[in-house]
């Protein structure tokens, strides 16, 4: 990783960084900060920003600041958990594949090309009607589908990785597969991977929310960023407020995390064989 | 136009700053006469190249010619704006790069890519261009010359698409062309053809050239003048043959001596002694229907250093992996220390892996990059031999001290280290496994030759005082005079000599063998004319 700790810092990782900070505070903090209940209908429906309610109420009347801070826990930690299982399953099997080759690699590889045949957003809802929405339920479809575009990526790199004469090295030295995961291709395939969690963090991100707007993410009362453009959606129609702050939440995340990926990134663009 | 006696590219202290502010280039002044040849010599990181980029007004990746005056026909290159110096770019001064397979559009046939300089620039129309070109290709011999542009860079050879690049530079009858080591890639005896055809291409027109190399014996054959260069800095330059003669500067007499030395032969006094480490009999090998070992036998003895020689595409790395137990044989018998060798590596014991070690030709990429130089070198020592704590940090001093390394390049990771240090490192690594036999296979042949010279006096030191078995492949046959006591010649996958090495530079039995040894450069300037001239009778 010392490559990466040691880039310059450009105006847009600051940006994104910056973004990120802001957002993990509401993420750990964001109860604490909330000045009402998530639940506590405070006024009259689609009330404007007021001293009082510095983003208004929203279209049950609730107080559209404290619902975004307690949304950023769930819409937030649903996509954390999504990815972090997504890469927990997707990376080792797809390093294994590479590794292993032969019969193991087809039958993954086109297993996951099977599923990836059917859109992720069609195969979602199938799921998620089939056994109704609840948090878990959501959490592991999610991470399940999104794992088959992990596993493809560690597949190659890893395949390039393994190619290197490095790797040959400890193979005809007869280390296990064990260390050849650990120690050869895991450090070297670490930099994109890095990379990837980043950009995979935001589609999901975005998938949950889209699926919160469709109803089928995460439910009622709790407030969640994407089920809160869709509660407010009418506002629009009033000229109102209230929806797009929720949006707007959902977009500077979004921007925030693919600046500092693009800096992570930048000048990455071969990850094997930089040197030859 | 200019006077005659004027210099066609005249270079004033020039200066070449990198993005991070380091001094590439530093106080370089050269003139160029027309029909003169200038060249550049040096190791890597010396500036050559950088040097023959900026004569086109022209730095790479970033990099910025920050002082000094570049004058190319009448025509100031550093104060003129961008459009100046593209005008002149392909028109007046053209670049042959090293490598012509990536230097050619694949998906564009020859003819189109070198007749678009002089259509694009205007100073042709497109009969004309062709009809030059056709010239080109005739006075360069590339084979049916009126349909050769016809093809596609990926039908013709190596040594056809170096000549086709050459008339791709020539194509707008440039004053000066810049040759950045236009023969490396190619194979010795594809070497000399090109070599000469570029020389006797560039007299017949006139035109001038910085020939950019690291190979004294090659720039000899072919430069009026010569100037060493190093850490972007010059040495010393003068004409050709003063400066190889009488050498003034230490540094260009140790280049040159490096050069002479490697033509006398090993003090062999090992060659017969010793039990059969390693045996082939009649090994047939290749991939997915290719065969590339056809019946292969050889012996190699305990203690002696067997040199496989040839061509790429020869098998010589081939066999290596074989040994190595890569790739399996078809058919044949390969014996290990008087045993049956398993084919795959998969299938063998820990020992015979342990006895069996391999270096590989690009340091960079056999050096795990996330891993420090203490690490590498210490797993051998505890997979194979058990040493933990303090045993196991003082065997990797040791064998760091054998390798010539201070302690404190255990903590290291291999982007901090040069290619001599990585290439050293690998022979650690490989030594810490105690292996009876170490495959090197083109060890030396991705390193400057000061560098790859001092790898070769480790290997033979540590072949003395540890009697390690070496099994040799390299395309280079000074290395092998140095180094060999047996020496195999393989072409096309077969065995076309083997013999000890003194014997076979003495008296080379096959055709193949002598057309291989007399192409080894020779640092006489009229080399080069002497082997033409035998080889046109």
């Amino acid at each position: 990783m010392t490559g990466m700790t040691n880039r310059k810092l450009t105006l847009t990782s600051w940006i994104g960084l910056a973004l990120i900070a802001f957002n993990l505070v509401i993420f750990l903090a964001g109860p604490m900060l909330a000045p009402y209940g998530q639940e506590e209908t405070l006024g009259i429906p689609f009330a404007g920003p007021s001293a009082d309610h510095l983003l208004g109420l929203d279209q049950n009347g609730r107080d559209m600041l404290s619902r975004m801070l307690y949304g950023a826990q769930l819409s937030i930690g649903v996509s954390l958990l999504a990815v972090g299982l997504s890469f927990s399953i997707g990376v080792p099997l797809g390093v294994l594949a590479a590794i292993r080759g032969g019969v193991t690699d087809v039958v993954m590889s086109r297993g996951v090309d099977a599923i990836m045949s059917v859109p992720v957003l069609i195969s979602a809802l199938v799921v998620l009607q089939a056994l109704g929405s609840s948090l878990p339920v959501l959490i592991i479809t999610i991470g399940l589908l999104d794992s088959t575009r992990v596993f493809r990526l560690s597949r190659v790199l890893a395949q390039g990785i393994n190619a290197m004469e490095y790797a040959e090295v400890a193979r005809l030295r007869g280390e296990g597969i064990f260390w050849m995961i650990r120690k050869e291709i895991l450090p070297n395939a670490m930099p994109p991977l890095v990379a990837e969690f980043g950009l995979r963090f935001c589609f999901t991100f975005l998938f949950v929310a889209g699926l919160s707007y469709l109803g089928l993410g995460v439910q009622p009362p709790f407030a969640d960023w994407g089920g809160m453009v869709r509660d407010n959606q009418q506002g629009i129609l009033y000229g109102l407020y209230a929806p797009l702050f929720p949006a707007a939440a959902i977009a500077l995340l979004t921007i925030g995390v693919n600046l500092v990926v693009d800096w992570l990134l930048a000048g990455r663009t071969t990850v094997q064989g930089e040197n030859r | 136009m200019s006077a005659p006696a004027e210099p066609v590219l005249s270079i004033r202290d020039l200066r070449v700053t990198a993005p991070n502010g380091a001094v590439l280039v530093d106080g370089i002044s050269l003139d160029l006469a027309r029909g003169e040849v200038l060249g550049l010599i040096g190791e890597s990181g010396a500036g050559k190249s950088t040097i023959g980029l900026a004569a086109m007004g022209y730095g790479r990746g970033g990099c910025k010619i920050s002082g000094g005056q570049i004058t190319l026909a009448g025509t100031e290159l550093t104060t003129g704006g961008k459009a100046t110096r593209e005008a002149m770019r392909g028109a007046r001064i053209a670049y042959v790069a090293q490598s012509a397979a990536a230097a050619f559009d694949p998906s564009m046939r020859l003819d189109r890519q070198i007749i678009e300089a002089p259509v694009q620039h205007g100073i042709m129309s497109v009969p004309e261009a062709r009809a030059w070109m056709l010239e080109l290709f005739h006075a360069l011999q590339l084979p049916n010359p009126e349909t050769f542009g016809a093809r596609y860079p990926h039908q013709v050879s190596g040594g056809q698409l170096q000549r086709a690049m050459m008339a791709m530079a020539m194509s707008a009858k440039p004053d000066v062309l810049v040759l950045d080591e236009p023969t490396t890639a190619l194979d010795v005896t594809t070497q000399i053809e090109v070599l000469a055809l570029l020389r006797d291409t560039m007299r017949r027109y006139g035109t001038s050239a910085l020939y950019i190399t690291h190979d004294l014996a090659v720039v000899a054959q072919i430069a009026d003048r010569l100037m060493v260069l190093r850490h972007g800095k010059e040495v010393e330059s003068g004409p050709t043959g003063d400066l190889l003669q009488a050498p003034k500067a230490e540094y260009t007499r140790r280049l040159v001596a490096e050069r002479v030395g490697s033509l006398r032969p090993a003090q062999s006094g090992r060659a017969a002694e010793g039990d059969t480490l390693l045996s082939l009999e009649g090994v047939t090998a290749g991939y997915s229907g290719l065969t590339v070992l056809s019946d292969v036998s050889l012996t190699l003895r305990r203690g002696q250093t067997l040199a496989i020689v040839g061509e790429s595409g020869s098998g010589k790395s081939t066999l290596a992996r074989l040994v190595a137990g890569l790739l399996p044989p078809s058919s044949g018998r390969v014996e290990f220390a008087g045993r049956a060798l398993a084919n795959s590596y998969r299938q063998r014991t820990r020992a015979d892996l342990k006895a069996i070690q391999m270096i590989y030709q690009l340091p960079d990429v056999a050096l795990n990059p996330r891993q420090t130089v203490g690490e590498m070198i210490s797993r051998p020592l505890e997979f194979y031999r058990g040493l933990k704590g303090a045993a196991l940090r003082a065997e990797l001093r040791r064998l760091l001290s054998l390798i010539g390394l201070s302690d404190e390049f255990a903590d290291r990771l291999p982007g901090a280290l040069s290619g001599g240090q990585k290439q050293r490192v690998c022979i650690a690594r490989a030594l810490a496994a105690e292996p009876d036999l170490l495959i090197c296979d083109e060890v030396t042949s991705a390193l400057d030759p000061l560098i790859a010279e001092d790898i070769l006096n480790l290997l033979r030191r540590l072949q003395d005082e540890l009697g390690v078995t070496y099994l040799f492949i390299t395309h280079d046959l000074s290395v092998v005079r140095r180094l060999a006591e047996r020496t195999v010649v393989m072409r096309k996958g077969r065995i076309v000599e083997d013999r000890p090495t003194a014997d076979l530079f003495a008296a080379p039995q096959d055709s193949y063998t002598r057309t291989l040894l007399e192409s080894v450069p020779e640092l006489r300037q009229d080399w080069l004319n002497d082997i033409m001239a035998r080889r046109a009778r």
